[in-house]
């Protein structure tokens, strides 16, 4: 099962990187009103069934892949088929 | 009982991950002050016997990847270091040292790219906010403080209701002088204690300064602290 996983600074909290994209942006001349900016995982895990593979990826995320504290996740699953 | 032979050196090793690049200077700064402060690789399971204290050193450890101290955290050492933490031995994080600290959930909060997102690397003027823990007895006649930082990632973060609460427990040990936050840091905290008060984490580098050469000896006001503390729990196990 293929998986990707988003990792976004959570609302509310402070995004420099965005703020320097958003004003990289604007000043390009594109109408933007807000960047922000995340990180994007791609799995590969070995595990079939949906929602094993979701329960384990979030434990992946709590433990590793995400700063709950700071950060949101959310978890696409991506079937072989 | 109060009377400790300052002879004593205490065990205070200095724990080395790859990319780590500041435990020379840590180990040598120990030393330096009266401790014995081996290097111990990453990939150990065990502190040396006797230890004292641990002391988490600045660097990249893994090169930063994913977030500054994340991976780390998962060191086999890590294992050791926290059970050591939760029986009350003491605990220094200095920069990557601290956000791995912070990864560990071992000290409250977060650091986060600073707010310029450039790295800094300048003297910073520092207040110290508690004299009476392990890491900054000798700062009670002394508690303006000129220390290095060198950093990317030093922004600390924590929602503002576990700021109210850390500075309520006197945890918030270090902070930023007046117009002195070199990374936007929340409440201009460089440094923050966990609640029981044994493990402490900052951003700024004391190793760096603890010879007149370099410019300040402040630093050594909060190392020899720890190694004054060390040496009184030593001194009390033989």
């Amino acid at each position: 099962m293929k998986a990707t996983v988003l990792v976004r600074p959570k609302a509310g909290i402070l995004d420099p990187q965005g703020q320097a994209v958003e004003s990289s942006l604007q000043h390009l001349g594109f109408p933007v009103t807000e960047a922000r900016v995340g990180r994007l995982v791609e799995l590969e895990v070995e595990i079939d069934d949906a929602s094993e593979a979701r329960s384990e990826i979030e434990r992946m995320c709590e433990q590793l892949l995400a700063n709950p504290l700071i950060e949101s996740y959310e978890i696409e699953l991506h079937d072989a088929a | 009982m109060t009377s400790v032979a300052t002879d004593l050196r205490p065990r205070i090793p200095v724990v080395v991950f790859p990319g780590s690049n500041d435990d020379r200077d840590a180990q040598l700064a120990l030393e330096h002050l009266g401790a014995e402060a081996p290097l111990v690789w990453h990939t150990e399971t065990a502190l040396p016997a006797d230890t004292a204290a641990v002391v988490l050193p600045g660097g990249f450890s893994y090169g930063d990847y994913l977030r500054c101290g994340a991976i780390a955290r998962f060191s086999p050492i890590m294992r050791s270091v926290i059970r050591f933490a939760a029986d009350g031995g003491l605990v220094l994080g200095i920069c990557n040292g601290f956000q791995i600290l912070t990864e560990a959930q071992l000290l409250p909060g977060t650091l986060r790219p600073n707010a310029s997102l450039t790295f800094v690397c300048r003297d910073v003027g520092l207040e110290v906010e508690h004299t009476d823990t392990p890491f900054t007895t000798r700062c009670a006649d002394r508690r303006t403080l000129t220390i290095p930082v060198k950093h990317g990632d030093g922004c600390w973060f924590a929602e503002p209701a576990l700021i109210d609460e850390l500075e309520a427990n006197g945890q918030i040990l270090l902070r930023y002088a007046p117009g002195e936050n070199p990374n936007g840091a929340a409440a201009d905290v460089a440094g923050v204690s966990n609640e029981s008060g044994n493990v402490f984490g900052l951003m700024p580098h004391p190793e760096h300064a603890v010879d007149p050469l370099l410019g300040s000896t402040d630093g050594a006001l909060i190392l020899g602290s720890l190694v004054d503390a060390a040496r009184l729990s030593t001194a009390a196990l033989v």
